[in-house]
């Protein structure tokens, strides 16, 4: 048997399903419901076997096309910076507010992926958030809280 | 059926819902353009802001991008030879070709009255087949539905996998795990949520397609270092020549656009196939049906190999509705992205949809009609233009999709749990498109999850846990058939080709 990661990934899906599946044996179903023809716990079950049945056949059967990824060109710098600004943006978004944290997360992102005409940069993070949220707030009437803007006096 | 229609066209024909398709058409031409962003990823941005309005504007809003995105990555396929969806692959053997001959306005019009007849050839059949195919479904019953949901997972799997069928089932188990995730529905008993409040409710639709479409997309075309926007640069530049089609090129459409929408309707009404297999099937069609001069121009800016795929991907678009609006069982990734949303909205799509939201079902056939008029009128006109805006750098258009879908999701719960969950899912997705594992069958199995399980209950508590109501109904013993077949079917053409 070839090891490649498709077979990698087919061996960590079914560690899954058999993690899935006995946390579906563990589901406490109501005492009346336990010998019942169906129950919460009796779709998960058939679903563990199925996801053990196919990645286990993907992992004994041979691969039809083997796919290689050339890891040397992918480009996991800047990947994994705009992951980690995600990040950055929702555990500061409540604190803070839509209008900053979103104006700031724009403008960090164009400046990690190079670029650099700052006006552009500018009108395109801090501006263009303040026409968003007027059409979602104003125009569409979709509530975004915001204590920064709530601060200033600006949104209610 | 002709109150149905007026019903249909009073409400499409509103200011906000014609407004509502030329936005959709135009924002889903500009998506459809860039290669690698295709309907799914145009329409998952679209969901947050269609919660602003009632059901049928949103679902308008939401067809118009779908067909939108369809002609605009013909746009890429005829001038660049870069498709922007797999439906338009077929579009440019001799669209391409074409284009580089100096007729590149010529193959724009007959892709756009192709695409234009196609998607109204279509819409007649729709208006025909779906009041009809909805009276038939009403007799199906659980053992029917459940049968159907599985057979459709399992054609998704096989179609959209590029021989990869192993993977796709995974996929598909995947996005029934995920489902899974919350209180179940008749007990509320809680699943998989390890004492997190915040999983109470299940994983949001929404998230998830925005996590293994838009979001994992922004990551792939970083991580790979694409650059979607070239292509609408070169677009921008190209002259596009005259937009007159002759008479004998028309002669020639008027033969094949009627065979070529049916065989696109037909495709498309089909669980799991598409515009893509429909668009190559018309063009093989089209090549065995013409004359022999006429075969020797294919490849080489042929109007028929031309014609031919664009109305059938066309066609198919409208085609997928089908088994969307009459059974509630998406055919398509992308039809599956509507239902879900659908289901946000407290519609429940299915047979009974045309009793109980008239407006909806008739307002989305009717608005078909005039979304193919604004695709005609608008946009063939204005392909230079749209390539213009498309030109921005891809170090803007990342972080705008990222913003878009973090915007989606944080509008609808104000929790940046669910931030967190969507990035941890957009990873994890974006790894395994990586090593060609399929999304479309995760997020069909996702929508189809909580009906399955519903589908499952039913048939089991009816049949007192006997699981002879797989074979009691012939019906039912059908559908089960056709799934074994295609499993296996997959499973064999695996070893088939290894050796």
């Amino acid at each position: 048997m070839n090891i490649n990661t498709t077979k990698i990934i087919s061996l960590l899906f079914f560690i899954f399903s058999a993690f899935y599946l006995y946390t579906a044996y563990q589901i406490q179903v109501f005492a009346f419901d336990e010998n019942a023809p169906f129950n919460a716990k009796t779709f998960p079950i058939y679903l563990g076997y199925v996801g053990l049945f196919f990645s286990g056949l993907k992992l004994i059967l041979p691969d039809p096309e083997s796919i290689k990824v050339e890891h040397k060109t992918l480009e996991y710098k800047k990947t994994a910076i705009l992951i980690i600004i995600a990040i950055i943006y929702g555990a500061t978004i409540l604190k803070i507010g839509y209008f900053l944290t979103t104006s700031f997360f724009l403008f960090g992102s164009y400046y990690f992926l190079g670029e650099r005409r700052w006006i552009l940069m500018f009108l395109l993070s801090f501006p263009f958030v303040a026409a968003f949220m007027y059409l979602l707030h104003g125009v569409l009437d979709i509530y975004l809280r915001d204590p920064f803007l709530k601060l200033i006096g600006v949104m209610g | 059926m002709i109150e149905g229609i007026l019903i249909g066209l009073s409400t499409a024909l509103t200011l906000q819902n014609i407004f509502m398709v030329m936005i959709g058409c135009f924002f889903g031409t500009i998506i459809g353009m860039l290669p690698g962003l295709g309907p799914m990823t145009a329409i998952a941005l679209m969901i947050p802001i269609t919660y602003g309005f009632d059901p049928a504007t949103g679902l308008i809003l939401m067809a118009g991008v779908y067909y939108g995105a369809v002609f605009g990555g013909s746009t890429s396929s005829i001038l660049l030879n870069a498709p922007g969806v797999p439906g338009t692959v077929a579009t440019s053997f001799d669209g391409y070709p074409m284009a580089q001959q100096g007729k590149a306005g010529k193959a724009l019009a007959i892709a756009a009255w192709s695409s234009f007849a196609g998607g109204t050839f279509s819409a007649i059949y729709l208006l025909f087949l779906a009041p009809s195919l909805s009276k038939v479904s009403l007799s199906f019953r659980s053992p029917d539905y459940f049968a159907l949901m599985i057979l459709g997972l399992t054609a998704i799997a096989a179609f959209s996998s590029k021989g990869q069928f192993l993977k796709a089932m995974m996929m598909v188990v995947l996005g029934l795990m995920l489902a899974s995730v919350g209180q179940d529905s008749l007990s509320d008993i809680t699943r998989f949520t390890f004492d997190n409040m915040n999983l109470t409710d299940g994983i949001s639709f929404v998230l998830v397609v925005m996590a293994t479409f838009a979001m994992s997309e922004a990551l792939t075309i970083i991580l790979k270092r694409n650059d979607p926007t070239a292509a609408a640069k070169q677009v921008s530049l190209t002259e596009l020549g005259s937009i007159k089609i002759d008479k004998e090129d028309r002669k020639k459409m008027y033969k094949t656009i009627p065979r070529s929408s049916v065989i696109g309707f037909l495709i498309g009404v089909l669980p799991g196939a598409g515009a893509t297999i429909a668009s190559f099937l018309a063009y093989g069609m089209e090549r065995n049906l013409v004359n022999d001069d006429e075969k020797q121009k294919f490849g080489k800016g042929s109007v028929n190999g031309l014609s031919a795929p664009e109305t059938a991907n066309n066609a198919a678009c409208s085609g997928s509705f089908v088994p969307m609006l009459t059974l509630g069982i998406p055919g398509s990734g992308t039809t599956a992205v509507m239902l879900g949303a659908l289901l946000g909205f407290g519609v429940q799509p299915g047979p009974r949809l045309y009793m109980t939201n008239p407006e909806i079902f008739w307002s989305i056939i009717m608005s078909m009609y005039i979304g193919m008029v604004i695709l005609l009128i608008l946009n063939l006109p204005l392909i230079p233009y749209i390539a213009r805006i498309l030109a921005v750098p891809k170090n803007y258009l990342i972080p705008l999709i990222l913003f878009f879908s973090i915007t989606g999701i944080y509008v609808m719960s104000f929790n940046n749990f669910d931030i967190y969950l969507m990035i941890g899912i957009a990873v994890i997705a974006t790894f395994l498109r990586l090593y060609d594992f399929p999304m479309p069958p995760l997020i069909l199995a996702f929508v189809l999850g909580g009906l399955m399980e519903e589908n499952l209950r039913r048939s089991l508590l009816l049949s007192n846990g006997s699981w002879e109501f797989l074979w009691d109904r012939t019906l039912t013993l059908c559908i089960l058939l056709t799934t074994v077949f295609i499993v296996i079917w997959h499973i064999y053409k695996t070893f088939k080709k290894k050796n």
